[in-house]
Protein backbone atom coordinates (compact mmCIF):
# COMPACT_ATOMS: atom_id res chain seq x y z
CA UNK A 1 0.00 0.00 0.00
CA UNK A 2 1.35 3.20 -1.01
CA UNK A 3 1.01 6.33 1.50
CA UNK A 4 -0.26 9.38 0.41
CA UNK A 5 1.86 12.46 -0.48
CA UNK A 6 0.65 14.41 2.88
CA UNK A 7 1.38 11.52 5.18
CA UNK A 8 4.88 11.35 3.67
CA UNK A 9 5.31 14.72 4.35
CA UNK A 10 3.91 14.82 7.71
CA UNK A 11 6.24 11.42 8.53
CA UNK A 12 9.33 13.17 6.96
CA UNK A 13 9.07 16.76 8.50
CA UNK A 14 6.68 16.18 11.57
CA UNK A 15 5.44 19.12 13.07
CA UNK A 16 5.49 19.94 16.76
CA UNK A 17 7.03 17.04 18.10
CA UNK A 18 8.02 17.27 21.95
CA UNK A 19 6.95 17.80 25.38
CA UNK A 20 5.08 20.67 27.45
CA UNK A 21 5.52 20.58 31.17
CA UNK A 22 2.33 18.56 32.03
CA UNK A 23 2.54 19.91 35.51
CA UNK A 24 1.68 23.14 34.39
CA UNK A 25 -2.17 24.60 35.16
CA UNK A 26 -2.57 25.39 31.83
CA UNK A 27 -1.56 22.15 30.42
CA UNK A 28 -3.52 19.31 29.27
CA UNK A 29 -2.67 16.05 28.27
CA UNK A 30 -3.85 12.92 26.29
CA UNK A 31 -2.04 9.77 26.44
CA UNK A 32 -4.00 7.20 24.49
CA UNK A 33 -3.75 3.65 22.54
CA UNK A 34 -1.57 0.62 24.06
CA UNK A 35 1.48 -0.48 23.64
CA UNK A 36 0.10 -3.60 23.07
CA UNK A 37 -1.91 -2.64 20.46
CA UNK A 38 0.93 -0.83 18.08
CA UNK A 39 -0.09 2.73 19.02
CA UNK A 40 0.10 5.25 21.81
CA UNK A 41 0.06 8.90 21.10
CA UNK A 42 0.93 11.47 23.69
CA UNK A 43 -0.70 15.29 22.32
CA UNK A 44 -0.84 18.10 24.89
CA UNK A 45 -2.10 21.54 24.45
CA UNK A 46 -1.04 24.21 26.13
CA UNK A 47 -4.35 27.25 26.96
CA UNK A 48 -3.59 31.09 26.68
CA UNK A 49 -5.18 31.70 30.15
CA UNK A 50 -6.11 35.54 28.75
CA UNK A 51 -7.90 34.68 25.20
CA UNK A 52 -9.11 31.08 25.85
CA UNK A 53 -6.65 29.75 22.59
CA UNK A 54 -4.43 26.94 22.31
CA UNK A 55 -1.20 28.53 22.29
CA UNK A 56 0.97 26.00 21.76
CA UNK A 57 0.01 21.61 21.08
CA UNK A 58 3.06 18.86 20.82
CA UNK A 59 2.88 15.53 20.25
CA UNK A 60 4.73 12.46 21.12
CA UNK A 61 3.50 9.14 19.30
CA UNK A 62 4.93 5.49 18.92
CA UNK A 63 2.78 3.92 15.79
CA UNK A 64 2.62 3.80 11.89
CA UNK A 65 2.93 6.75 9.56
CA UNK A 66 -0.20 6.69 9.52
CA UNK A 67 -0.44 7.72 13.06
CA UNK A 68 2.58 10.05 13.15
CA UNK A 69 0.96 11.79 10.54
CA UNK A 70 -2.31 12.31 11.91
CA UNK A 71 -0.92 13.24 15.41
CA UNK A 72 1.59 16.16 13.56
CA UNK A 73 -2.06 17.06 11.66
CA UNK A 74 -3.60 17.31 14.80
CA UNK A 75 -1.64 19.56 16.87
CA UNK A 76 -1.27 21.91 13.34
CA UNK A 77 -4.94 22.22 13.45
CA UNK A 78 -4.75 22.25 17.20
CA UNK A 79 -2.41 25.42 17.34
CA UNK A 80 -4.99 29.03 17.60
CA UNK A 81 -8.47 27.32 18.33
CA UNK A 82 -10.74 27.73 21.48
CA UNK A 83 -10.99 24.69 23.23
CA UNK A 84 -14.29 24.61 22.36
CA UNK A 85 -13.49 24.65 18.88
CA UNK A 86 -10.95 22.19 19.13
CA UNK A 87 -13.16 19.84 20.58
CA UNK A 88 -15.20 19.59 17.23
CA UNK A 89 -12.08 18.06 15.34
CA UNK A 90 -13.61 14.91 14.09
CA UNK A 91 -11.40 11.82 13.03
CA UNK A 92 -13.37 12.11 8.96
CA UNK A 93 -11.65 15.52 8.73
CA UNK A 94 -8.16 13.71 9.42
CA UNK A 95 -8.81 11.13 6.84
CA UNK A 96 -9.93 13.07 4.32
CA UNK A 97 -7.16 15.77 4.69
CA UNK A 98 -4.56 12.84 4.89
CA UNK A 99 -6.04 10.67 2.45
CA UNK A 100 -6.20 7.62 5.07
CA UNK A 101 -7.68 4.30 3.23
CA UNK A 102 -10.17 2.31 5.55
CA UNK A 103 -7.68 0.33 7.66
CA UNK A 104 -5.85 3.92 8.60
CA UNK A 105 -8.96 5.38 9.71
CA UNK A 106 -8.08 3.80 13.19
CA UNK A 107 -5.41 6.25 13.51
CA UNK A 108 -7.05 9.10 12.73
CA UNK A 109 -9.86 7.97 15.70
CA UNK A 110 -6.48 7.83 17.89
CA UNK A 111 -5.92 11.34 17.15
CA UNK A 112 -9.25 12.30 17.89
CA UNK A 113 -9.24 10.17 21.31
CA UNK A 114 -5.81 11.95 22.35
CA UNK A 115 -7.40 15.41 21.43
CA UNK A 116 -10.52 15.15 23.58
CA UNK A 117 -8.21 13.29 26.31
CA UNK A 118 -5.78 16.48 26.46
CA UNK A 119 -8.58 18.74 26.19
CA UNK A 120 -10.53 16.47 29.52
CA UNK A 121 -7.02 16.78 31.50
CA UNK A 122 -7.16 20.50 30.67
CA UNK A 123 -10.80 20.84 31.93
CA UNK A 124 -10.48 18.57 35.02
CA UNK A 125 -7.28 20.90 36.14
CA UNK A 126 -9.20 23.70 36.08
CA UNK A 127 -12.03 23.28 37.98
CA UNK A 128 -14.53 21.80 34.86
CA UNK A 129 -16.90 18.72 34.76
CA UNK A 130 -14.87 15.77 32.59
CA UNK A 131 -17.07 15.72 29.90
CA UNK A 132 -18.60 12.14 28.68
CA UNK A 133 -17.16 11.34 25.16
CA UNK A 134 -18.88 9.15 23.00
CA UNK A 135 -16.46 5.75 21.96
CA UNK A 136 -15.71 5.09 18.17
CA UNK A 137 -15.21 2.64 16.91
CA UNK A 138 -11.32 1.43 16.51
CA UNK B 1 30.60 -2.12 -6.04
CA UNK B 2 28.79 0.72 -6.41
CA UNK B 3 25.52 1.05 -4.72
CA UNK B 4 22.32 -0.44 -6.43
CA UNK B 5 18.95 1.07 -5.45
CA UNK B 6 16.64 -0.33 -4.36
CA UNK B 7 17.62 -3.01 -2.23
CA UNK B 8 15.73 -5.79 -1.99
CA UNK B 9 15.82 -7.79 1.48
CA UNK B 10 13.01 -9.67 1.53
CA UNK B 11 14.33 -12.76 0.48
CA UNK B 12 11.90 -14.59 2.51
CA UNK B 13 9.17 -13.28 1.07
CA UNK B 14 10.51 -14.23 -2.47
CA UNK B 15 13.42 -14.22 -4.47
CA UNK B 16 14.11 -12.86 -7.35
CA UNK B 17 14.71 -15.39 -10.37
CA UNK B 18 18.59 -15.96 -11.62
CA UNK B 19 19.05 -14.87 -14.98
CA UNK B 20 20.60 -18.12 -15.72
CA UNK B 21 17.04 -19.83 -14.39
CA UNK B 22 15.34 -17.74 -17.07
CA UNK B 23 17.70 -18.58 -19.69
CA UNK B 24 16.66 -21.97 -19.16
CA UNK B 25 13.37 -21.86 -19.40
CA UNK B 26 13.04 -19.30 -22.70
CA UNK B 27 12.79 -22.19 -25.07
CA UNK B 28 10.15 -24.17 -23.60
CA UNK B 29 7.16 -21.40 -23.48
CA UNK B 30 7.11 -21.29 -27.65
CA UNK B 31 9.42 -23.49 -29.36
CA UNK B 32 9.57 -26.07 -26.86
CA UNK B 33 5.62 -26.60 -25.65
CA UNK B 34 4.91 -30.09 -25.88
CA UNK B 35 2.52 -31.53 -22.92
CA UNK B 36 4.90 -34.00 -21.28
CA UNK B 37 2.10 -36.92 -20.94
CA UNK B 38 2.48 -36.79 -25.25
CA UNK B 39 3.32 -40.11 -25.39
CA UNK B 40 3.25 -40.43 -29.25
CA UNK B 41 5.57 -37.48 -31.04
CA UNK B 42 8.59 -35.43 -30.71
CA UNK B 43 6.98 -32.68 -29.07
CA UNK B 44 5.38 -34.62 -26.13
CA UNK B 45 8.70 -36.30 -25.76
CA UNK B 46 10.89 -33.33 -25.86
CA UNK B 47 9.35 -32.07 -22.96
CA UNK B 48 9.17 -35.27 -20.99
CA UNK B 49 12.97 -34.97 -20.92
CA UNK B 50 12.90 -31.92 -19.97
CA UNK B 51 10.57 -33.03 -16.81
CA UNK B 52 13.02 -35.75 -16.66
CA UNK B 53 16.01 -33.64 -16.26
CA UNK B 54 14.42 -31.33 -13.93
CA UNK B 55 13.00 -34.05 -11.30
CA UNK B 56 16.90 -35.23 -11.32
CA UNK B 57 18.24 -31.70 -10.48
CA UNK B 58 15.37 -31.52 -7.67
CA UNK B 59 16.11 -34.64 -6.44
CA UNK B 60 19.98 -34.28 -6.35
CA UNK B 61 19.54 -31.25 -4.31
CA UNK B 62 18.16 -32.79 -1.62
CA UNK B 63 19.68 -36.59 -2.11
CA UNK B 64 16.35 -38.53 -2.89
CA UNK B 65 15.67 -40.65 -5.74
CA UNK B 66 13.72 -38.82 -8.93
CA UNK B 67 11.16 -41.08 -8.41
CA UNK B 68 10.25 -39.63 -5.11
CA UNK B 69 9.58 -36.01 -6.38
CA UNK B 70 5.93 -35.10 -6.77
CA UNK B 71 5.78 -31.67 -8.90
CA UNK B 72 3.13 -29.24 -7.43
CA UNK B 73 2.30 -25.19 -7.66
CA UNK B 74 4.49 -24.49 -4.72
CA UNK B 75 4.63 -25.17 -1.03
CA UNK B 76 1.47 -24.21 -0.22
CA UNK B 77 0.07 -27.17 -2.31
CA UNK B 78 2.69 -29.22 -1.29
CA UNK B 79 1.79 -28.56 2.89
CA UNK B 80 -1.47 -29.19 1.46
CA UNK B 81 -0.62 -32.65 -0.02
CA UNK B 82 1.14 -34.37 2.98
CA UNK B 83 -1.14 -32.78 5.93
CA UNK B 84 -4.40 -34.15 3.73
CA UNK B 85 -3.15 -37.16 1.69
CA UNK B 86 -1.37 -38.44 4.85
CA UNK B 87 -4.70 -38.08 6.57
CA UNK B 88 -6.65 -39.80 4.36
CA UNK B 89 -4.06 -42.38 3.20
CA UNK B 90 -3.66 -43.61 7.30
CA UNK B 91 -6.55 -42.62 8.74
CA UNK B 92 -7.21 -46.76 9.35
CA UNK B 93 -3.75 -46.07 11.65
CA UNK B 94 -4.99 -43.26 13.76
CA UNK B 95 -5.87 -39.16 13.66
CA UNK B 96 -3.58 -37.61 15.58
CA UNK B 97 -1.16 -35.27 13.90
CA UNK B 98 1.95 -33.07 16.12
CA UNK B 99 2.40 -30.07 14.53
CA UNK B 100 4.21 -26.86 16.00
CA UNK B 101 2.32 -23.20 16.64
CA UNK B 102 5.11 -21.83 14.46
CA UNK B 103 4.68 -23.69 11.44
CA UNK B 104 3.73 -21.44 8.27
CA UNK B 105 0.01 -20.69 7.59
CA UNK B 106 -0.36 -23.34 5.01
CA UNK B 107 0.29 -26.08 7.33
CA UNK B 108 -1.33 -24.40 10.36
CA UNK B 109 -4.69 -23.71 8.13
CA UNK B 110 -4.26 -27.14 6.84
CA UNK B 111 -4.59 -28.25 10.29
CA UNK B 112 -7.27 -26.37 11.45
CA UNK B 113 -9.46 -28.03 7.89
CA UNK B 114 -8.31 -31.81 9.35
CA UNK B 115 -9.98 -30.85 13.09
CA UNK B 116 -12.78 -30.06 11.14
CA UNK B 117 -12.71 -33.77 9.32
CA UNK B 118 -12.15 -35.49 12.78
CA UNK B 119 -8.55 -35.09 13.31
CA UNK B 120 -6.94 -34.17 16.47
CA UNK B 121 -4.09 -31.81 16.21
CA UNK B 122 -1.40 -31.15 18.88
CA UNK B 123 0.37 -27.59 18.15
CA UNK B 124 3.29 -27.84 20.24
CA UNK B 125 4.41 -24.51 22.03
CA UNK B 126 8.03 -23.96 21.69
CA UNK B 127 10.57 -22.42 23.87
CA UNK B 128 11.87 -19.08 23.73
CA UNK B 129 14.32 -19.35 20.75
CA UNK B 130 11.76 -21.00 18.99
CA UNK B 131 12.90 -24.51 18.89
CA UNK B 132 10.88 -27.42 19.78
CA UNK B 133 11.29 -29.21 22.89
CA UNK B 134 12.48 -32.84 21.99
CA UNK B 135 10.79 -34.00 25.25
CA UNK B 136 7.36 -32.44 24.63
CA UNK B 137 7.30 -33.56 21.51
CA UNK B 138 8.36 -37.41 22.48
CA UNK B 139 5.75 -36.81 25.24
CA UNK B 140 2.70 -35.86 22.46
CA UNK B 141 3.32 -39.18 20.40
CA UNK B 142 0.28 -42.01 21.06
CA UNK B 143 -1.00 -44.63 19.90
CA UNK B 144 -3.03 -42.60 17.56
CA UNK B 145 -0.54 -40.12 15.70
CA UNK B 146 0.43 -40.75 12.21
CA UNK B 147 2.40 -37.95 11.70
CA UNK B 148 4.93 -35.13 12.95
CA UNK B 149 4.75 -32.12 11.26
CA UNK B 150 7.67 -29.98 11.91
CA UNK B 151 9.42 -27.46 9.69
CA UNK B 152 13.47 -26.94 8.48
CA UNK B 153 13.73 -23.09 8.39
CA UNK B 154 11.11 -20.85 10.11
CA UNK B 155 10.35 -17.98 7.30
CA UNK B 156 10.06 -15.17 10.16
CA UNK B 157 12.97 -15.97 12.62
CA UNK B 158 15.06 -18.49 10.44
CA UNK B 159 15.27 -20.87 13.19
CA UNK B 160 16.26 -24.50 11.98
CA UNK B 161 14.45 -27.16 13.80
CA UNK B 162 16.35 -30.23 15.15
CA UNK B 163 15.04 -32.29 11.92
CA UNK B 164 17.25 -34.87 13.04
CA UNK B 165 16.54 -35.96 16.58
CA UNK B 166 12.54 -34.94 15.15
CA UNK B 167 13.06 -37.94 12.99
CA UNK B 168 15.03 -40.30 15.18
CA UNK B 169 11.71 -40.06 17.53
CA UNK B 170 9.20 -40.89 14.42
CA UNK B 171 11.08 -43.60 13.37
CA UNK B 172 11.19 -44.82 16.83
CA UNK B 173 7.32 -44.76 17.37
CA UNK B 174 6.45 -45.46 13.90
CA UNK B 175 5.00 -42.46 12.65
CA UNK B 176 5.64 -40.43 9.62
CA UNK B 177 8.13 -37.66 9.75
CA UNK B 178 6.95 -34.35 7.40
CA UNK B 179 8.98 -31.08 7.36
CA UNK B 180 8.08 -27.95 5.54
CA UNK B 181 11.56 -27.16 3.80
CA UNK B 182 10.22 -24.01 2.10
CA UNK B 183 12.90 -21.88 3.56
CA UNK B 184 15.82 -24.46 4.04
CA UNK B 185 15.62 -26.28 0.77
CA UNK B 186 18.48 -24.84 -1.25
CA UNK B 187 20.16 -22.42 1.46
CA UNK B 188 21.66 -25.15 3.82
CA UNK B 189 22.86 -28.82 2.76
CA UNK B 190 19.22 -30.80 3.35
CA UNK B 191 19.62 -34.21 2.71
CA UNK B 192 16.31 -36.45 3.10
CA UNK B 193 18.62 -39.54 3.55
CA UNK B 194 20.49 -38.42 6.58
CA UNK B 195 17.91 -36.72 8.10
CA UNK B 196 15.30 -39.13 7.98
CA UNK B 197 13.12 -36.91 6.17
CA UNK B 198 9.46 -39.07 5.03
CA UNK B 199 8.29 -36.03 3.24
CA UNK B 200 9.03 -32.35 2.54
CA UNK B 201 7.15 -29.49 1.20
CA UNK B 202 9.68 -27.05 -1.13
CA UNK B 203 9.14 -24.10 -3.29
CA UNK B 204 10.73 -22.78 -6.70
CA UNK B 205 10.51 -19.15 -5.45
CA UNK B 206 12.60 -19.13 -2.74
CA UNK B 207 15.49 -20.46 -4.27
CA UNK B 208 15.67 -18.02 -7.22
CA UNK B 209 13.56 -19.92 -9.41
CA UNK B 210 9.78 -19.28 -11.07
CA UNK B 211 6.55 -18.59 -8.69
CA UNK B 212 4.05 -21.24 -9.37
CA UNK B 213 5.75 -24.56 -8.99
CA UNK B 214 7.07 -26.90 -6.10
CA UNK B 215 7.52 -29.99 -5.24
CA UNK B 216 6.56 -32.77 -2.62
CA UNK B 217 9.45 -35.42 -1.60
CA UNK B 218 7.49 -38.59 -0.65
CA UNK B 219 9.81 -41.37 0.62
CA UNK B 220 9.89 -44.69 -1.19
CA UNK B 221 11.76 -46.97 0.51
CA UNK B 222 11.99 -47.44 4.57
CA UNK B 223 9.16 -47.16 4.81
CA UNK B 224 7.09 -46.08 1.47
CA UNK B 225 5.10 -43.47 2.06
CA UNK B 226 1.59 -42.90 0.20
CA UNK B 227 -0.45 -39.56 -0.20
CA UNK B 228 -3.65 -39.94 -1.27
CA UNK B 229 -4.44 -37.44 -4.16
CA UNK B 230 -5.93 -34.42 -3.27
CA UNK B 231 -6.12 -33.53 -7.06
CA UNK B 232 -7.78 -35.87 -9.12
CA UNK B 233 -7.56 -36.21 -13.10
CA UNK B 234 -5.08 -37.65 -15.56
CA UNK B 235 -2.66 -39.31 -13.05
CA UNK B 236 -0.10 -37.29 -13.48
CA UNK B 237 3.01 -37.69 -10.74
CA UNK B 238 2.21 -41.46 -9.82
CA UNK B 239 -1.32 -40.59 -8.97
CA UNK B 240 -0.75 -38.39 -6.50
CA UNK B 241 -0.91 -34.87 -8.59
CA UNK B 242 -3.04 -34.36 -11.87
CA UNK B 243 -2.65 -31.66 -14.19
CA UNK B 244 -0.96 -31.27 -16.99
CA UNK B 245 2.75 -30.33 -15.92
CA UNK B 246 4.29 -26.74 -16.13
CA UNK B 247 7.40 -27.64 -18.04
CA UNK B 248 8.83 -24.26 -18.39
CA UNK B 249 8.13 -23.56 -14.90
CA UNK B 250 9.82 -26.98 -13.84
CA UNK B 251 12.86 -26.53 -16.16
CA UNK B 252 13.37 -23.31 -14.27
CA UNK B 253 12.63 -24.91 -11.18
CA UNK B 254 15.57 -27.85 -11.69
CA UNK B 255 17.93 -25.08 -12.64
CA UNK B 256 17.44 -23.45 -9.64
CA UNK B 257 18.04 -26.38 -7.86
CA UNK B 258 21.41 -27.05 -9.54
CA UNK B 259 22.60 -23.42 -9.15
CA UNK B 260 21.61 -23.79 -5.24
CA UNK B 261 23.83 -26.69 -4.68
CA UNK B 262 27.04 -25.82 -6.96
CA UNK B 263 27.07 -22.14 -5.07
CA UNK B 264 25.29 -23.16 -1.73
CA UNK B 265 28.70 -23.71 0.42
CA UNK B 266 30.37 -20.26 -0.72
CA UNK B 267 26.98 -18.85 -0.47
CA UNK B 268 25.89 -19.65 2.67
CA UNK B 269 29.29 -18.18 4.40
CA UNK B 270 29.16 -15.13 2.41
CA UNK B 271 25.48 -14.60 3.36
CA UNK B 272 25.95 -15.15 7.39
CA UNK B 273 28.95 -13.00 7.50
CA UNK B 274 26.63 -10.29 5.78
CA UNK B 275 23.90 -11.64 8.25
CA UNK B 276 26.06 -11.46 11.20
CA UNK B 277 28.00 -7.56 10.04
CA UNK B 278 24.24 -6.17 9.96
CA UNK B 279 22.90 -8.11 12.78
CA UNK B 280 25.66 -7.09 15.24
CA UNK B 281 25.75 -3.16 13.96
CA UNK B 282 22.09 -2.84 14.65
CA UNK B 283 21.97 -4.71 17.78
CA UNK B 284 24.33 -1.77 18.86
CA UNK B 285 21.11 0.21 19.34
CA UNK B 286 20.08 0.29 22.77
CA UNK B 287 17.01 -1.52 23.51
CA UNK B 288 17.56 -4.26 20.66
CA UNK B 289 16.39 -7.84 20.88
CA UNK B 290 17.46 -10.55 17.93
CA UNK B 291 14.91 -13.05 17.64
CA UNK B 292 15.26 -16.49 17.75
CA UNK B 293 18.01 -19.20 18.31
CA UNK B 294 21.22 -17.32 17.34
CA UNK B 295 23.27 -20.79 16.58
CA UNK B 296 20.39 -22.92 15.01
CA UNK B 297 19.63 -20.80 11.85
CA UNK B 298 19.30 -20.19 8.64
CA UNK B 299 22.55 -18.34 7.10
CA UNK B 300 20.48 -14.96 5.93
CA UNK B 301 17.77 -13.98 7.93
CA UNK B 302 17.93 -11.44 11.09
CA UNK B 303 15.02 -10.81 12.98
CA UNK B 304 15.56 -7.75 15.10
CA UNK B 305 12.93 -5.65 17.42
CA UNK B 306 13.72 -2.54 18.13
CA UNK B 307 11.92 -1.49 21.54
CA UNK B 308 9.78 1.83 22.04
CA UNK B 309 9.36 2.28 17.89
CA UNK B 310 6.68 0.43 15.85
CA UNK B 311 7.77 -1.78 12.98
CA UNK B 312 5.75 -0.13 9.97
CA UNK B 313 6.37 3.38 10.75
CA UNK B 314 10.34 2.19 10.92
CA UNK B 315 10.15 0.88 7.62
CA UNK B 316 8.38 3.85 5.95
CA UNK B 317 11.59 5.63 7.06
CA UNK B 318 13.18 3.35 4.32
CA UNK B 319 10.88 1.66 2.63
CA UNK B 320 11.79 3.77 -0.51
CA UNK B 321 15.17 2.25 -1.01
CA UNK B 322 15.08 -0.36 1.45
CA UNK B 323 12.21 -3.62 1.23
CA UNK B 324 12.41 -5.75 4.27
CA UNK B 325 9.36 -6.80 6.78
CA UNK B 326 7.53 -6.72 9.85
CA UNK B 327 6.21 -8.35 12.90
CA UNK B 328 3.70 -5.54 13.38
CA UNK B 329 0.12 -5.42 13.04
CA UNK B 330 0.15 -2.37 11.54
CA UNK B 331 1.83 -3.80 8.34
CA UNK B 332 -1.64 -6.61 8.36
CA UNK B 333 -5.16 -6.28 7.91
CA UNK B 334 -5.99 -8.10 11.20
CA UNK B 335 -4.57 -6.12 14.36
CA UNK B 336 -2.53 -8.93 15.48
CA UNK B 337 0.86 -8.82 15.64
CA UNK B 338 3.54 -11.92 14.61
CA UNK B 339 2.03 -14.95 16.04
CA UNK B 340 5.77 -16.35 15.53
CA UNK B 341 6.96 -13.38 17.07
CA UNK B 342 4.23 -14.19 19.83
CA UNK B 343 4.84 -18.23 20.12
CA UNK B 344 8.63 -17.44 21.28
CA UNK B 345 6.39 -15.01 24.36
CA UNK B 346 7.54 -11.84 22.90
CA UNK B 347 5.27 -9.07 24.21
CA UNK B 348 2.53 -7.71 21.59
CA UNK B 349 4.65 -4.46 22.29
CA UNK B 350 7.81 -6.46 20.68
CA UNK B 351 6.19 -8.05 18.19
CA UNK B 352 5.27 -4.70 16.88
CA UNK B 353 8.55 -3.40 16.96
CA UNK B 354 10.06 -6.49 14.64
CA UNK B 355 12.30 -6.33 11.88
CA UNK B 356 12.97 -9.22 9.28
CA UNK B 357 15.46 -9.08 7.20
CA UNK B 358 16.36 -11.51 4.50
CA UNK B 359 19.43 -11.29 2.57
CA UNK B 360 19.69 -13.04 -0.88
CA UNK B 361 21.80 -13.96 -3.80
CA UNK B 362 22.12 -10.73 -4.82
CA UNK B 363 22.39 -8.40 -1.95
CA UNK B 364 25.56 -6.61 -1.35
CA UNK B 365 28.04 -5.58 0.52
CA UNK B 366 27.15 -1.76 0.21
CA UNK B 367 23.70 -2.44 0.71
CA UNK B 368 24.35 -3.63 4.03
CA UNK B 369 25.78 -0.89 4.96
CA UNK B 370 23.25 1.29 3.60
CA UNK B 371 20.65 -0.38 5.19
CA UNK B 372 22.75 -0.76 8.86
CA UNK B 373 22.77 3.37 8.44
CA UNK B 374 19.56 3.84 7.12
CA UNK B 375 17.78 1.94 10.08
CA UNK B 376 20.06 3.39 12.51
CA UNK B 377 19.33 6.63 11.60
CA UNK B 378 15.45 5.92 11.62
CA UNK B 379 14.84 3.85 14.68
CA UNK B 380 16.84 6.99 16.48
CA UNK B 381 14.69 9.17 14.94
CA UNK B 382 10.98 7.63 15.71
CA UNK B 383 12.81 7.25 19.13
CA UNK B 384 12.79 10.98 19.67
CA UNK B 385 9.27 10.88 18.49
CA UNK B 386 7.76 7.76 20.80
CA UNK B 387 6.08 8.49 24.15
CA UNK B 388 7.19 5.31 25.27
CA UNK B 389 10.86 6.05 24.80
CA UNK B 390 10.41 9.07 26.65
CA UNK B 391 9.09 7.41 29.36
CA UNK B 392 11.59 4.94 29.65
CA UNK B 393 14.63 7.21 29.67
CA UNK B 394 12.67 9.09 32.39
CA UNK B 395 12.17 5.55 34.25
CA UNK B 396 8.80 5.01 34.43
CA UNK B 397 7.26 1.91 34.23
CA UNK B 398 4.98 1.42 31.17
CA UNK B 399 4.03 -1.79 32.49
CA UNK B 400 2.24 -0.14 35.10
CA UNK B 401 0.37 2.61 33.24
CA UNK B 402 -3.09 1.40 32.87
CA UNK B 403 -3.38 1.79 29.02
CA UNK B 404 -6.90 1.30 27.60
CA UNK B 405 -7.28 -1.54 25.43
CA UNK B 406 -9.47 -1.82 22.67
C1 LIG C 1 7.79 -22.01 5.39
C2 LIG C 1 6.91 -21.74 4.23
N1 LIG C 1 6.00 -22.65 3.86
C3 LIG C 1 5.18 -22.45 2.81
C4 LIG C 1 5.23 -21.30 2.06
C5 LIG C 1 4.32 -21.13 0.89
O1 LIG C 1 5.01 -21.32 -0.29
P1 LIG C 1 4.39 -21.07 -1.74
O2 LIG C 1 4.39 -19.59 -1.90
O3 LIG C 1 5.32 -21.74 -2.67
O4 LIG C 1 3.02 -21.64 -1.76
C6 LIG C 1 6.17 -20.32 2.42
C7 LIG C 1 6.23 -19.05 1.68
O5 LIG C 1 5.71 -18.03 2.11
C8 LIG C 1 7.01 -20.54 3.52
O6 LIG C 1 7.92 -19.64 3.90
S1 LIG D 1 -0.91 2.76 14.43
FE1 LIG D 1 -1.34 0.75 13.77
S2 LIG D 1 -2.15 1.09 11.80
FE2 LIG D 1 -1.70 3.08 12.45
Amino acid sequence: MAYSEKVLDHYTNPQNVGTLDKAKQNVGTGLVGAPECGDVMRLQIEVDEASGLIKDAKFKTFGCGSAIASSSLATEWLKGKTVDQALAIDNMDIVEELNLPPVKIHCSVLAEDAIKAAINDYRVKNGLPELVLEQKAH
Amino acid sequence: MELKLPIYLDNNATTPMDPRVLEAMLPYFVEKFGNAASRNHSFGWVAEEAVDYAREQVAKLINADPKEIIFTSGATESDNLALKGVYEMYSSKGNHIITCTTEHKAVLDTCKHLEKQGAEITYLEVQADGLVDLNELEKAIKPETILIAIMYGNNEIGVIQPVKEISKIARKHGVLFFTDGTQAVGKIPVDVQADGIDLMAFSGHKMYGPKGVGALYVRRKNPRVKVTAQMDGGGHERGMRSGTLNVPSLVGFGKACEICMNEMESEAKRLSKMRDRLENALMQLEESYRNGNKEHRLPHTANISFKYVEGEGLMMGFNKDIAVSSGSACTSASLEPSYVLKALGLGDDLAHSSLRFGLGRFTTDEQIDYTIKAVTDTVNKLREMSPLWEMFKEGVDINAIEWAHH
